[in-house]
């Protein structure tokens, strides 16, 4: 039976599909069983849970803060990957190898803990930021005190940390674009910004919107960076749908809350999905 | 009438010369300021782990005297030292050490046996399922360790086996978060590999197990390389779900152990944080350091094939 090729195939496949199946779809639609039971998970209570966060301001702080969170720092994120990529691009060849690894590096630190460097450096008492401001007479900033400050500090960890991946694939594509392309701008009398928009923004247009998406996924669903700095403080003002999940499910021993949090991450994914089928729809073709 | 034409000459040539000269002025005046704006951006991605080590080079009492924040006046290996003494350091890094390898392992066997079928035994709903692999690395960790901490606890309800608290559970659950990408990525390289070159080997009367070893890893071994290396850094990296399913100090991984155990409540010691950060940073960061063309060939693989 094993000489039929089908067959052997599935039977190949088939701990992945058991692995993926128990581990992810299983326990994804588990969630949204656990998300219509009471707190001490014996009755059904159907959408009450929903309706109960929509009551609570909190929610809607952590569904504001999310969309800030993960619009703002993928924004920054996806332009100074372009700008770095450009500005590596533009060396000699042989020294870009270099510039490349050494750039790379917050991407390589595990992020919870090159978060714990970050979380010395906005210590409130020994801040060695505030130490440099301090030098030229600015007043100490209370980088994870004041909400908003706090706010921009997760997001400027999350770019810190994510810019460099966003860096390395423009990289790449830039390097696809064949320079003829540009040869033939020049002749026709095109200069930077024509060459950039018309030349290389094209041809890159379908990595950006690949790792834009990816990006927008992950920092969505963004948990370490925002629980090792701020851990949702102060006052739950940085909170985001993981973090603040985690507090409720996990540290609030409240589990259906929590799922119902966490469950809030769905839509984007659902929209992301969609996209992004379309593209890999050509490669299961391929395949 | 040819020093006419000369003049000729000379007047066409000298705006285009003084263009050329302009172009190459522009073009070195660019190559400036991408060093100038490369510099600074080295220095905001590079300052938080120069800190981590200039940090760990200090004793407790330079630290809070917090004089001079970003040099070291007498470094000390105190902390490194402290640590590499500690039971309980060392307990987070065989556990990490440990979880890590058996993943690995883990992942590649499952994934390189699937990306094989999927690259090129077809069966029924075998394009379906690349597409769903595809779609379950979409499904983030923070989606899913709610319902698996119920489920872990209600099996053992059923079987009477602890998973919660048990580093062992994390080789379980890590596989979910490196499987999808590493045979995604292998499909790509699989499909890379001339049909001709499994059909000479099926000829000469291989069979596909043999076809896949003899033939298909040997010719992907960089992709293979690059997706071990992906997951390898994936399970070090993992927060989340340590943080979740283990409290024990005992089953305690790197990350979870360092922001559990060394910050003490208020009374912090920076230094032996540091230290330990960093050291916990240095098996990616060795990997890397040596495997840099693996490294980035998996990373990109993922979005340029995609």
């Amino acid at each position: 039976m094993l000489r039929r090729r089908s067959t052997l195939g599935f039977f190949m496949a088939l701990p992945l599909i058991v692995v993926l199946g128990a581990l992810v779809v299983y326990p994804a639609g588990y969630s949204l069983y656990l998300s219509t039971l009471n707190k001490s998970m014996q009755r059904f209570v159907g959408v009450s849970n929903f309706t109960f966060l929509f009551t609570r301001d909190t929610f809607w702080m952590v569904v504001r803060q999310s969309v800030i969170f993960a619009v703002t720092a993928v924004f920054f994120k996806a332009v100074i990957g372009f700008c770095v990529a450009h500005f590596v691009h533009n060396t000699p060849t042989r020294g870009q190898r270099k510039w490349r690894g050494m750039l790379l590096v917050p991407w390589v630190i595990p992020p919870a803990m090159s978060t714990l460097a970050w979380l010395w450096l906005f210590d409130p008492s020994y801040s060695a930021f505030n130490w440099l401001l301090q030098r030229f007479g600015i007043e100490a900033i209370p980088w994870l005190g004041d909400p908003y400050w706090a706010r921009f500090a997760v997001i400027l960890v999350n770019v810190w940390f994510g810019a460099p991946f966003f860096m390395i694939m423009y990289l790449a594509a830039l390097k696809s674009v064949p320079e003829q392309l540009y040869e033939a701008a020049a002749i026709d009398g095109a200069n930077w910004w024509q060459k950039l928009w018309y030349v290389t923004l094209p041809m890159m247009r379908g990595i950006i919107a690949v790792t834009v998406l990816f990006s927008l996924i992950v920092t969505f669903a963004n948990f370490d960076i925002v629980r090792v700095l701020t851990a949702g403080g102060p006052i739950d003002q940085t909170h985001v749908f993981a973090t603040w999940a985690f507090k409720v499910g996990i540290e609030g021993n409240d589990i259906p809350l929590g799922a119902c949090v966490s469950l809030f991450m769905l839509p984007i994914l659902g929209a992301a999905a969609v996209v992004i089928l379309r593209d890999v729809g050509r490669r299961g073709a391929e395949a | 009438m040819i020093g006419r034409a000369l003049q000729d000459v000379d007047v066409t040539l000298a705006p285009r010369k003084a263009r050329v000269r302009s172009m190459r002025r522009d073009r070195r005046r660019a190559l400036y300021w991408s060093y100038f704006f490369l510099v600074v951006f080295a220095v905001f991605f590079l300052t938080p782990p120069a800190y981590m080590l200039v940090t760990s080079l200090k004793s407790s009492a330079e630290i809070s005297a917090a004089t001079a924040p970003w040099t070291v006046a007498r470094p000390t290996a105190a902390n490194y030292v402290e640590l590499l003494t500690s039971s309980v350091y060392l307990t987070f890094f065989r556990n990490s050490a440990l979880v890590s390898v058996l993943v690995v392992a883990v992942t590649m066997v499952i994934s390189t046996l699937a990306a094989f079928s999927l690259s090129r035994m077809r069966f029924f709903g075998s394009s379906a399922l690349a597409t769903g692999v595809f779609l379950t690395y979409l499904i983030p960790e923070t989606l899913l360790f709610i319902p698996l901490f119920k489920i872990f606890a209600l099996l053992k309800d059923v079987t009477g086996i602890e998973f919660l608290n048990h580093w062992w559970v994390l080789v379980i659950v890590y596989p979910t978060l490196t499987i999808p990408f590493c045979t995604w990525i292998m499909i790509g390289y699989f499909a890379s590999i001339p049909k001709e070159l499994d059909e000479a080997a099926l000829i000469d009367g291989a069979t596909w197990l043999q076809t896949l070893f003899l033939v298909f890893v040997p010719v992907a071994l960089p992709g293979i390389v690059a997706a071990t290396i992906f997951a390898f850094t994936v399970a070090w990296a993992q927060f989340l779900y340590p943080l979740a399913f283990t409290t024990s100090t005992d089953q305690l991984v790197l990350p979870v152990g360092i922001v559990t155990t060394l910050i003490k409540g208020d009374v912090f010691n920076w230094g032996q944080i540091m230290a330990g950060a960093l050291l916990g940073a240095m098996p990616p960061l060795v990997i890397y350091a040596f495997l840099m063309d693996y490294y980035i060939a998996g990373l990109t693989a993922g979005a340029t094939k995609g």
